[in-house]
């Protein structure tokens, strides 16, 4: 009995091995813009193009590509766009700490407000 | 006297969100991939049309020749369109038009050509639509003019009589 549940267990386990593999995939193409359905993400979309990409990455990630090449590969065909996720370059860093920006700028006026309001 | 710099400060800095944003607004919201670049074409190994035989990229290609690479299918209604014009443009001589059949089934495609004849010199059948990811394409139909092993013209969307002016002038 205990050893039926031992080969159970170990069989189980691969079949995590196998849904991490998709979990990077999965990952993947939530970061990738679908250029026909523009609103949504590629693992969301059911087009065309979207599919093929989809089928397109996991192909790459059998090849050996890891995230960062698979990124570099598909901004030189389809440009910056493509990603989600832009890159922190000198255009960018902007966008990136805008929001950071923001929320101090929020939270000192609220430090502000709530040292008056207790004087 | 110090807390007059924030609503000052906080004006300022909404004026110039406000902005960004009508500028923004301004600016088409449909993105298209670049198209002015002039990239090399991909290196790839692709199925011929209608046989098992696969063949690759440099043996399609020769650099001293112009080739129109043609992304169709039989269920895409701009590419009846614009075969018109394919059909003119093959009877250039200095020209060869390759086609890709992207995500098609073979009967199908068959019929199509057979119904409104085949202007191509060599198809690549592209069965789950990764070579056409492989030339930066998104759709179809959409056409590459090479030449040098450079794609020098990329056109999305069906030819018309303007793109095929062009790329005849091109092609001289």
């Amino acid at each position: 009995m205990l050893r039926f549940l031992l080969i159970v267990l170990f069989i189980l386990n691969f079949s995590f091995l196998n849904a991490q593999e998709n979990n990077l995939n999965n990952k993947i193409t939530k970061n990738l813009r679908c250029l026909i359905c523009q609103g949504q993400s590629v693992y969301d979309s059911d087009s065309e193009f979207a599919n093929s990409l989809k089928l397109l990455v996991e192909k790459k990630l059998n090849d050996g590509l890891n995230e960062k090449q698979i990124y570099i590969y598909l901004k030189e065909k389809y440009g910056e766009w493509i990603l989600y996720d832009p890159e922190f370059n000198k255009n960018t860093y902007f966008l990136w700490l805008l929001p950071i920006l923001m929320f101090i700028v929020g939270g000192a006026i609220i430090f502000k407000l709530f040292n008056i309001k207790k004087n | 006297m110090k807390f007059k710099i924030y609503p000052a400060l906080l004006t300022i800095f909404f004026i110039i969100i406000f902005f960004v944003f009508y500028k923004g607004l301004q600016n088409s919201n449909i993105y298209t991939p670049s198209a002015d670049l002039k990239k090399n074409i991909p290196s790839f190994k692709a199925k011929i049309f209608l046989t098992n035989e696969k063949i690759s990229s440099e043996q399609i290609f020769h650099s001293d020749k112009f080739y129109l690479v043609n992304i169709w299918a039989s269920w895409c209604v701009p590419c009846r369109d614009e075969h018109i014009f394919l059909m003119n443009l093959s009877t250039q001589k200095n020209i060869k038009i390759i086609g890709i059949n992207y995500k098609d089934n073979n009967e199908k495609a068959k019929i199509y050509l057979n119904e409104l004849n085949n202007p191509y010199d060599k198809i690549l059948f592209d069965e789950n639509g990764t070579l056409a990811i492989e030339w930066g394409a998104y759709g179809v139909p959409e056409s590459f003019l090479i030449h040098k092993n450079k794609i020098i013209k990329k056109i999305i969307g069906p030819l018309n009589e303007d793109l095929l002016l062009e790329i005849k002038k091109l092609a001289e």
